[in-house]
């Protein structure tokens, strides 16, 4: 059987994990592969951490990612990084954003927010990207288009730079956005 | 032409294909998707229903009427449709009739974990689980056929996985099997006593058949590779084991679960040294081929309780665990979920957390979590519309206990017309002092933003008048004095309706009106709104923390507030003691 290979796309609920492995599915299809991915919808969704996996290879049959099987893992939220990172596969990816969101628990005072969260992944992971993509995203003008940033991080990290992305947004990004999504996946894969 | 789809999506395209033209269902996760997605497909009804079973019963009667129908539901969904479900199954159908049953292995999005594939051989109709996209698609197909052959409702279950899941799929071409003509029969359609004692022993023949049926369907699938280890699974957990034993066993990959193919069980069993049931929750296959006298591993190993993945069966039958590659020190915060940012029924949480002596009922929605810190506004949730009737419950057993506890009740617009308005007739028929909290912001909200009766629009998206909860709540009983309706986003307001609710001794009702702020014409409008805090003014005594918003944050001795997340609701500016909040942008 041909490799498999494991992109696990982590977070919290409402920072656009589901529209970038949206995307990065389309691509893969388009390109040949079989493809699984899978979300969680529901209550996770306000604030919760979650979660996206997307497998794809010759065959693939669980759509979901076990732990140590990651080739990569995106984390779209800098702590959520650590949670999920025995999932990581030896000498995986781990492609952090430098992007701090606080749980209530952290807001009124129930629970800590870890410090040297990036510093410390750098240590434990040796292939750690580090890149603000809130910041790139916000200079480009909107900060929404975080998730397509670091997209862009993640198709370098695979090699997948072949893959026509440009066509796969036009499919899937409404009209007005597809400027700002397509320099998002270009700086994100120069990054 | 191959397309990526996830599991509901692939339902509704299988259901279209099937020619299938009436749909109705009520929003739950992990169903939701499929009537959204079919209700954009050319010649086809769908509806929002008020409830499960009101929305089977419209799909019952669509079969009676001669249409291939559609009802899908979360798998609670289908306890309240049970009533239909039970007796359609004596009825039979004339267009073809499918239930789908999402069921939610891991309660990622509900309150149980029951596996409704027990519900198939219960109400004596036939089953069938896709275990992945296409199988969604093609099997659907398949299941109007089994239903029209057999005069048989199909209960369709599937799982969140592959609901959820997305995979490639090959279209197909549109039936068109139009609609059938209908004929009165009584002895068919009208089960009085008489004809539903005939009917019972109609349904066990049709069973028999069934079975037969069932032993030679394509749905029901043998894939034979290496013989020592046999596996017959069926839904997701046939790709999960797929994933764990690869060519290395045997499969009985099952399709048409209900009735059981006996003689392809037997026949499979012979052929392999060892057998594994495979199955999330419930030992539902298991339990069946025990019953046939038949050696098997399954539930001794394989947990009962949780979602299913590739390791735990790993664990379980080779016990093999994952390799261990990185861990880290690093603790990440708990991240439960929480009411959003600008959520509209915050503010009346807030006025009611401040009651430490009353008792909330909470709903099946958004307000559910009211129960979080700091809040704390929940001491029950059971089910779509217990708020009120179970509030009712408790006022009982204190008055029974001379105990004074005074109940409020929350629940939501979609909720309150799914179940909550029987339980505050019942208030008033009954006459308990409680308070009921309707919060109305216009739309289905846990779900994803979905119509309903309240909203002036169809799932279609067609106009539809507005039922008004105002007229509707005074029609019950509740009498004028005891109705409040407020604006959430005012807390004065708010604060003096919770109290004079408080204080009430009658059946009391409080409507907050507000639109949730995530639907896409409020976040437009409130775009460039925001609340700002003065620093200079600021005292930092962290008040306005109590009223666990996530754009409100105090790091480094300082408070602050994310622009990006604040919809300048103003709640904070409201309760903020030094005027330290002001609000721009408006």
């Amino acid at each position: 059987m041909s490799e498999i290979k494991n992109i696990l796309f982590v977070g919290v609920g409402g920072q656009g994990t589901i529209l970038a492995s949206k995307i990065l599915t389309e691509g893969l299809m388009k390109s040949g592969m079989d493809v699984k991915m899978s979300e969680v919808h529901g209550m996770a969704q306000r604030g919760g951490s979650v979660t996206t996996q997307v497998r794809y290879g010759e065959k693939v049959y669980s759509p979901l990612i076990e732990k140590g099987q990651a080739d990569v893992i995106v984390a779209f939220e800098k702590s959520e990084a650590a949670r999920w990172i025995p999932y990581l596969k030896k000498d995986g990816y781990l492609v952090v954003n430098d992007y701090e969101i606080y749980p209530v628990t952290v807001l009124i005072g129930a629970d800590k927010y870890p410090e040297n969260v990036s510093e410390k992944l750098k240590t434990i992971v040796k292939n750690t990207i580090i890149l603000n993509a809130a910041a790139i995203a916000e200079d480009l003008g909107n900060i929404k288009a975080q998730n397509v940033v670091l997209l862009g991080c993640l198709i370098k990290a695979l090699k997948l730079e072949h893959i026509n992305w440009n066509d796969v947004l036009q499919d899937i990004v409404p009209a007005k956005a597809i400027e700002l999504n397509k320099k998002a996946i270009r700086v994100g894969m120069e990054t | 032409m191959k397309v990526i789809m996830s599991g509901n999506e692939a339902m509704a395209r299988g259901a279209y294909e099937a020619g299938c033209t009436v749909a109705s269902a009520y929003p739950g996760t992990p169903s939701t998707e499929i009537l959204e997605n079919f209700a954009t497909y050319e010649g086809v009804y769908a509806e929002w229903a008020p409830n499960e079973k009101i929305a089977f019963e419209v799909a019952s009667g669509a079969s009676i009427g001669g249409a291939r129908s559609l009802t899908t539901m979360k798998h609670v969904g289908l306890n309240v449709a049970a009533d239909p479900l039970f007796t359609m199954a004596y009825e039979g159908v004339n267009g073809g009739f499918v239930v789908v049953s999402a069921d939610d292995p891991g309660m990622h999005s509900s309150q149980n974990e029951q596996d409704n594939r027990l519900f198939a051989p219960h109400a004596k109709v036939a089953m069938v689980e896709p275990s992945d996209s296409q199988e969604c698609k093609d099997f659907i197909k398949e299941a109007y056929k089994i239903s029209e052959k057999f005069d048989t409702v199909v209960l369709y279950r599937s799982t969140t996985r592959v609901c959820h899941s997305k995979s490639i799929v090959e279209l197909g071409e549109k039936e068109n099997v139009g609609v059938k003509s209908y004929n009165k029969d009584i002895k068919k359609y009208i089960m009085i006593p008489a004809h539903s004692q005939k009917k019972h022993y109609e349904v066990e023949e049709r069973l028999e058949a069934l079975r037969e049926y069932s032993n030679t369907s394509t749905l029901n699938r043998v894939e034979m590779a290496d013989t020592k280890i046999g596996v017959i699974t069926s839904g997701i957990s046939y790709q999960y084991a797929k994933e764990v034993f690869g060519e290395k066993a045997s499969y009985l990959k099952i399709g048409l679960s209900f009735p059981l193919p006996d003689k392809l069980i037997r026949e499979f069993a012979t052929k392999v040294e060892t057998l594994y049931i495979i199955e999330e929750n419930e030992p539902y296959l298991e339990n069946a081929v025990k019953v046939m006298g038949i050696t098997c591993t399954g539930k001794d190993l394989i947990p009962v309780c949780g979602e299913l993945n590739p390791d735990i069966i790993r664990k379980a039958l080779l016990g093999v665990s994952p390799e261990q590659t990185y861990t880290s020190d690093i603790k990440p915060p708990s991240r439960p979920p929480v009411l959003c940012p600008g959520c509209p029924h915050r503010g009346i949480f807030y006025a009611v957390s401040k009651y430490k002596d009353i008792i909330a009922t909470s709903d099946i929605g958004c307000y559910t979590l009211g129960m979080m810190a700091p809040l704390n506004v929940a001491d029950t949730v059971i089910c779509m519309g217990a708020s009120i009737s179970a509030g009712i419950g408790i006022q009982k057993a204190s008055l029974m206990g001379n105990r004074e506890s005074k109940i409020f009740a929350f629940l939501g617009d979609s909720t309150f017309f799914h179940s909550g308005i029987t339980g505050l007739i019942n208030a008033v028929y009954n006459n308990s002092p409680i308070v009921t909290c309707i919060l109305d912001n216009r739309i289905t909200g846990m779900t994803g933003h979905q119509e309903n009766p309240g909203t002036g629009k169809t799932l279609q998206g067609k106009p539809a008048p507005e039922v008004d909860i105002e007229k509707l709540v005074l029609a019950v009983g509740i009498k004028s004095e005891n109705l409040r309706i407020v604006d959430p986003y005012k807390f004065a307001e708010t604060e003096v309706a919770v109290k004079e609710a408080y204080k009430s001794t009658e059946p009391f009702v409080i409507i907050t009106k507000q639109p949730c702020a995530l639907i896409k014409s409020v976040l437009k409008k409130r775009v460039n709104i925001k609340c700002v805090i003065k620093e200079d003014k600021c005292k930092k005594c962290k008040g306005c923390l109590k009223i666990g918003c996530p754009a409100l944050m105090f790091r480094n001795d300082v408070a602050s507030i994310d622009k990006n997340m604040c919809n300048g609701c103003g709640l904070c500016k409201q309760i903020c003691k030094f005027d330290a909040i002001e609000k721009v942008g408006e």
